[in-house]
Formats: C-alpha cells, structure tokens, sequence
C-alpha cells in the first residue's frame, strides 16, 4: 500500500492525473456562461453558486443606477451560497418606516430623498470626531460585494448582494476611546422629503445600534450599494448598515450619525416596544417574538406560495463566525 | 330619489348584482395570484386581503340595518343574508390562506400556533363563532330555531366584530401601526353604538312607568 506522507510534497507521480489547464478553464467558461441564464433556470442558479464559490465572479449588476468599483470578498461567510434574491424584490420590498409602513412605500416615495451632498457626523468618545463627506466614505477602504442573507423580523428574509467595506474599517480611521462600548446609528429624519417622519409609529430619527464588539466584527457592512451599483434610495442610500446576524431592522438606513458611547443606546424599536424588540435582536428561531414565531421564514420570491416555510437558522447562520460574540450569554434574556 | 333606490333594490336583477359585485374581489385576488401582479410576498398579500374583505363585508353587514332604518329602505333586508355569508366566505379564505401559506396545513403546527399567539387565537376565535350563524342562515334553520333564539344567536355577530377589530389591532401592534384599525374601528363601534342607541329607546318606550313622565312621539 503507497503511504503518502506530508514529506511527499505536493507532487504528482504521473502527468496524465494533472487537469489540463484548457479544461479547468473551460469549465469555468461553461458555469459563466450557465449562470449567466443561457441553459435552464434550475441549472441557472447551480451554476451561478458554482461561479461564485470560485470568488472571482460578481452579481451582474442591472444597469439600473451608477455602478461601483467592487471586487469579491475573501471574508469567511461574506458570500452565502444561495441565489440572490431578484433585483425587483429587493427594491420594491422595503421597509422603511421614514416612507410609510406599507412595504411598496418606499419604492413609490423615497424618489424624494436627497443624497448629495451627504456627509456623516462622528461623535462621542472617539479621538478623531467631525464630518465625514460622502466622497470621502466612498474612498475610505476598497468596496467589496458581500452577499448576504437578511432576514427580517416579521418572517420574511432575502440574499442580498451588498456593496461596502466593513464598518471596522470606519471604526479605526476614527480611532474610539477606551471607554467607548457602543456605537449608536441616527438615520436621517427630514419631514419635507419624507413623508412618514413626523407620525407616532416611531421616536424620530430612526436610531439603531451595537456593542462596539459588534460594530468591529467584520462582517459588519458600512454599505453603499447593492446589485454592484449604488444604493437605491428606498433600500437606505447613500450609506447604510447591513449586520447579517441581527434582524434587518437593526441595519439602519440613511446614516447621517454615527455615535461613541459608553451607555447602550436607547434604540427605535426598542423604545416602542421594548417587550418585542430587544437590544441584541439576534436573529433566533429558539427565541419567539411575543406576537409571532421566529422558527420559520420565507424567503421572497423562492418559496412559492405553496411551499411550507424553512427553518430559520440560529445567528441567521452566521454562527461560526458570530458565535463568540454571546460565548455565555443568555439569549432568551438577551434578546 | 328614496322611492327609486328602493325600485332599484327590489328589481330582481339587485341580487345578482350585489353577489358579482361580493365576490369581484376574490376573482381579483385568484387573478392576481395568478398572474404573479401580487408583488414580492404573494402569501403575505394573499393572507392580508382576505383579512381585509372579510372585515369591510363585516362592516357592509352592520350597515345593513342602521341603513335601513335611517335612510327608509326596507328592501335592503334582503341583502343581509348575503353579505353576511360573504363576510363568513372571506374569514374562511383568510384562515385557510393562513393555514396554508403560513403553516402548510400541518394541524399540530397550527393547534401550537394558535395556542401561543393571542392575536391568532382572537381571530380563530371568531371564524368559529361565525360558523354556527353562517350554518343557521337558511329559512328552514330560521323557522326551526324559533325567530327569537335565531336572533339571539345572531347576535354573536357583535362580539364577533369586537374580537375581528382586536386581532386587526393586535396584529398591527407588532409595528405600531393603528391609522387602519382606527378607521375599522370607528365604523364598527358607530354600527354598534346606533344599535344601542335604539336599544335604550326601545327599552324607554317599552316602560313607561314613571308616573309623570311624557313619551314624545
């Protein structure tokens, strides 16, 4: 019997049990090519997770607003291998409470919203505060796709390709202190381009936050486009959170704010309802919402209406690399 | 212009009519589940709308009879029936769309769910309310139960479109979201509240015992 030992090296006795570099190659022609839809929708979707996991392939963008400089990301779990929810879903199933509560709101008003000139505000305890303008953010790091899953609170979750760098790219530029534990998120609250603000659903501006831990996971996306392109405006432009683990309320939309504190901050839902809405809000199917169960989702425009509704992964599936992040922690208390 | 309504609701083409206009909206929504015109969640669409037809043919229901009285048009008593199965229809279609989208038809998920979810428990509730009254609908039911124990029994309906606004409010809660409860529950209570008011004048009608007192006519 050959035993091959580490001592052997990487090495091949034979020259025929080496691929062909023409066939490697045109294989990975053939699952372009496939997942670019020219051979059958099923096949389709294999194909473009085939391509993807080679991490060299991006989601073709729609052509719809001005594109970004992106490349692939190498980040374990920045790219789930699941097809990405359709471009039109992911525009026209929003929520966006500033544009209404209805979820083709934000499709139908957020036309309104006024992204140049945008600038962000730092504040608190960091050492390097001021306004960051939005060109400046645009060039801070090198913008990534990340494809992520979202899931939202009310059973219903998507795969996004995102744009962006992660927030901890942010986080060191400006440098917080010692005593900064969190970081808290305003999202723009102006009356005169959106219609919603003002009303009682919610304490205006919308404010979301972190523990600085997790604003510092890499995963966690300072986004400013999706589909390769810029944002769109009812999905949270010109910048944006996207924190795949937590429920997609959590990933605050048109950030105007971003806030070193050593307090937890008091965020939107949590003070509507701080019986529903949690801090943490990690995405749980073992933790239920009071008024509905988070064992299951849908996810849009694949599970037909026929179907029954998958099962909801614990951190939204991003465990293995959130995991640690709660080592300890209770989370039916946490929630 | 009261005698022509009135022409217009005893002419034998007004039932017809009334039953194609009730049942419009759910063509719509078969034809829009199935030309895919529901948008990216057609289960949570689907889910809504029949809650949402079942509570409007709820308030066409208790508008039947304040209409009736106020603007004198004794022929709309006979598209009380209707309507009311009507309500039943959407609040059966509404359950089944929850039962089948939300919970693939599996019982023991279902029994669970209900069990732990106030708002679903309302609601459930009052479709089982409702079935008893969809069931004695029928003049021979009528005349078997006795005109009075029917009426009683029908008057379930109240409760039921307290519990309906209820599970419409608890549901909204959720997101803090009471603009359309509020309209629902504004029509529902003024429905409600005209029947009191005759209740209570009735009731001042029927004894008037007060030694004194003047009944104005």
């Amino acid at each position: 019997m050959l035993i091959k030992t580490n001592g052997n090296g990487f090495n091949h006795p034979v020259a025929s049990d080496i691929t062909e570099r023409a066939h490697y190659e045109n294989r990975r022609a053939l699952l372009k090519l496939m997942a670019s839809g020219a051979v059958g929708a099923g096949l389709a979707g294999w194909a473009a997770r085939q391509a993807l996991a080679q991490g060299t392939d991006l989601v073709q963008p729609p052509g719809k607003l001005p594109a970004l400089a992106v490349r692939p990301s190498k980040l374990a779990g920045a790219a789930v291998m699941e097809k990405p929810t359709a471009y039109k879903d992911v525009i026209g199933y929003n929520n966006f409470y500033e544009f209404g509560t209805d979820k083709a709101d934000p499709a139908a008003h957020a036309h309104t919203l006024k992204t140049s000139p945008w600038s962000v505000e730092i504040e608190g305890l960091v050492k390097k505060p001021g306004k960051l303008g939005l060109e400046e953010l645009l060039k801070l790091s090198p913008m990534e796709e990340r494809i992520y899953r979202l899931r939202c609170v009310e059973g219903w979750s998507m795969v996004i390709p995102w744009v962006g760098y992660s927030l901890a790219d942010l986080i060191k530029h400006v440098e917080p202190l010692g005593n900064a534990k969190f970081v808290e998120f305003v999202s723009l609250a102006d009356p005169k381009t959106m219609p919603f603000v003002g009303s009682r659903v919610l304490d205006w501006p919308y404010v979301e936050g972190l523990r600085l831990d997790e604003a510092m996971h890499p995963l966690t996306l300072l986004a400013f486009g999706l589909y390769g392109e810029v944002l769109p405006n009812q999905n949270g432009a010109p910048v944006r959170l996207v924190v795949p683990w937590k429920y997609g309320f959590k990933s605050g939309k048109s950030i105007v704010k971003i806030r070193f504190t050593d307090k937890m901050p008091a965020t939107a839902w949590n003070k509507a309802a701080a019986n529903e809405y949690g801090f943490y809000s990690n995405v749980n199917p073992n933790v239920d919402h009071p008024r509905w169960s988070q064992a299951t989702e849908r996810r849009i425009g694949e599970d037909g209406l026929f179907a029954k509704k998958r099962k909801t992964l614990v951190f939204n599936g991003y465990e293995a690399q959130v995991g640690q992040l709660y080592a300890g922690m209770d989370l039916k208390k946490f929630y | 212009m009261r005698t022509f309504v009135n022409q217009c609701l005893s002419s034998r083409f007004a039932k017809p009519v009334a039953f194609v206009l009730a049942l419009l909206p759910f063509v719509w929504l078969v034809g829009a589940a199935a030309l895919d015109w529901l948008g990216a969640n057609p289960a949570e669409a689907l889910e809504r709308r029949t809650g949402d037809w079942a509570l409007r043919m709820l308030c066409v229901v208790l508008a039947i009879t304040p209409l009736r009285v106020m603007a004198g048009l004794p022929t709309l008593a006979k598209f009380r029936r209707m309507a009311g199965l009507f309500m039943y229809f959407y609040a059966v279609l509404h359950l089944l769309a929850y039962s089948w989208f939300d919970m693939g038809f599996d019982l023991a998920d279902i029994a669970k769910d209900i069990a732990k979810r106030p708002f679903i428990l309302v609601g459930f509730t009052a479709v089982v309310l409702l079935t008893p009254l969809a069931l004695t609908s029928f003049n021979r039911a009528i005349r078997a139960l006795g005109g009075r124990t029917w009426q009683m029994l029908h008057r379930l309906v109240y409760a039921i479109a307290l519990l309906a606004v209820v599970h419409f409010f608890w549901m909204r809660a959720g997101k803090h979201n009471f603009a359309e409860v509020a309209v629902y529950a504004a029509i529902l209570a003024s429905l409600l509240g005209w029947r009191l008011v005759q209740f209570v004048k009735k009731k001042a009608l029927q004894t008037p015992s007060m030694p004194g007192r003047q009944l104005q006519k």
